[in-house]
């Protein structure tokens, strides 16, 4: 309770629109550049250009892209559930919004004042993050039961199937962080990795954790190699199978947002947040910059592995990942103790 | 040669497999795997992509490409090399050549020949270009060229008359040298 009663500075509600609305505006910009550096660097991956049509060097792809997706019709099968079928993308969105409050952009007082650059600091950062990226799935299994079709179904109990398995590895992955930075809030675990605290980014005596959570994270932001609500291959497109126009869209830019979540908190958890050469106004631009890096990163891995089986996903998830983040939060427990 | 019922015998070559999969040393392998594929895919980020963009970039054809006809004409003196036999009528399979011949006069010396093709129109929709009427052609009239991209909007724009067969090509598409 100690710990709650000195929580930071309460901003008044003004500064905390004026954030949300900020936070809300640069994801809302920055989603159509992934989006893009997407399908651009996909294409180079697999050795083809990419879109190169719409505007010099297909840079207005992304706005070619949500105007065919707003101008088409958002039809309803006959066996859905309309309303659940509505709201599935709503709740989508929302999860993966309502995260981003909580990934800190910089310190408090950076710009000046006691202006924070986050959202808000909830002193149970990393549970907040665990509650809406499950919440998130919830989308999946409500969309894809609600949509009244044999693929959604299939995508929707596959996302079901994929949440258990990986709860529970990307809990523990991120405890040994929360142990050695002794808390849970994100902003105080940014700086338990700056020269206040031991100076290390924790991606170094965490390393293992930083595996377990790269490798859950992927699953948690449904991405490749762990698409498996989608499996476009099998299952046309999952759980949104049968979604059209802007709902589509919807789930489409939650998942964009979902991985800038996982980027931010790797960034924050593992790769030392805000800190790096240069004055402290310059803190939101190394989050960027390594939020970035992650971004690459997921698309990269995209290109190189092919999807996992459905067994293979589950055999992965409870034989290798789970035990090796317990064992990583057992060794870290013991030299925290020792040393 | 021992007597386990599942020995096998010496002509049958035993199968060579890799390791199990699973387990800690899969685990392993698999991690190795996956940063082998990694480093391929970058490399690939460094390569230009051997992508040939169409509409802008056109890929050469061979010399003896078969593409839109051409009628000729003799070069010193303006005179159309065709002289309406309707050899290459006989001679397409397809049946999408129509020449209607007619008798060259002092005052109108079109052709060579007696005779001169009044009338000379491919069916670019039904021509297969096989390049018979080349072949059938005694006096080298009709040649096939290098164009394809003969797409068009109406049926009726795709009959081509003789002023357009012999009207001088625009010649678009790159030609291969010899040897290339």
């Amino acid at each position: 309770m100690g710990e709650l009663a000195q929580a930071p500075v309460v901003e008044t509600t003004l500064v905390q629109l004026v954030k949300a609305v900020v936070i809300f505006a640069f994801i809302i910009q920055v989603v159509p550049i992934i989006l893009l550096l997407e399908r651009k660097l996909l294409g180079r991956f697999q050795s083809r250009y990419g879109p190169n049509r719409v505007g010099p060097r297909g840079v207005l792809q992304p706005l070619a892209d949500v105007f065919k997706l707003l101008s088409k019709e958002a039809s309803t099968p006959a066996t859905a559930v309309p309303w659940m079928m509505a709201i599935a993308p709503v709740i989508a969105i929302v999860t993966a919004v309502a995260t981003l409050a909580i990934i800190p952009f910089g310190p408090q007082g950076a710009w000046g004042g006691d202006l924070g650059l986050y959202g808000i600091d909830v002193p149970i950062g990393l549970l907040y993050f665990f509650a809406f990226g499950s919440l998130a799935f919830y989308a999946f299994v409500l969309g894809g039961w609600a949509s009244g079709s044999k693929y959604s179904f299939l995508g929707a109990m596959r996302s079901a199937a994929q949440l258990i398995s990986y709860e529970v590895a990307i809990g523990l992955s991120l405890l040994g962080v929360a142990m050695m930075a002794g808390s849970l809030s994100l902003v105080d675990i940014v700086e338990a990795q700056g020269a206040d605290g031991r100076g290390l980014w924790f991606v170094i005596p965490q390393f293992v954790g930083f595996l377990v959570f790269m490798v859950a994270g992927f699953a948690e932001s449904s991405r490749p190699p762990f698409d498996l609500p989608e499996s476009d291959a099998e299952l046309v497109a999952g759980y949104n199978t049968e979604y059209g126009g802007m709902r589509f869209g919807s789930f489409f830019m939650a998942e964009y947002i979902e991985v800038l979540v996982i980027s931010g908190v790797a960034t924050a958890c593992f790769l030392g947040g805000w800190h790096g050469p240069g004055p402290e106004a310059l803190a939101p631009l190394w989050v960027v910059l390594k939020m970035f890096a992650f971004v690459l990163f997921f698309i990269w891995i995209r290109a190189t592995l092919p999807r996992l089986r459905y067994d293979q996903l589950m055999s992965f998830g409870w034989k290798i990942l789970l035990p090796l983040a317990t064992l990583n939060v057992l060794v870290t427990a013991t030299l925290l103790v020792v040393i | 040669m021992p007597d386990a019922p599942y020995a096998l015998p010496d002509d049958v070559i035993a199968v060579q497999r890799g390791p199990e999969p699973g387990g800690l040393g899969g685990a392993y392998r698999t991690f190795g795997a996956t940063l082998r594929g990694l480093r391929t895919t970058f490399g690939r980020l460094a390569e230009k992509p051997p992508t040939i963009e169409y509409p802008e970039e056109k890929t050469p054809v061979y010399p003896r490409f078969r593409g839109r006809h051409k009628l000729q004409r003799f070069e010193d003196s303006g005179l159309e090399k065709c002289v309406g036999c309707s050899l290459c009528v006989a001679a397409c399979p397809a049946e999408c050549i129509r020449v209607v011949a007619a008798e060259n006069t002092p005052d109108n010396q079109v052709s060579a020949g007696e005779r001169y093709a009044a009338v000379y129109e491919i069916n670019m929709t039904r021509c297969i270009f096989c390049g018979y009427c080349e072949v059938a052609c005694p006096f080298d009239a009709i040649t096939m060229g290098n164009d394809y991209e003969l797409a068009d909007y109406e049926r009726s724009d795709l009959i081509f008359t003789k002023e357009m067969l012999l009207a001088a090509p625009i010649e678009k598409t790159p030609l291969r040298r010899e040897g290339e």
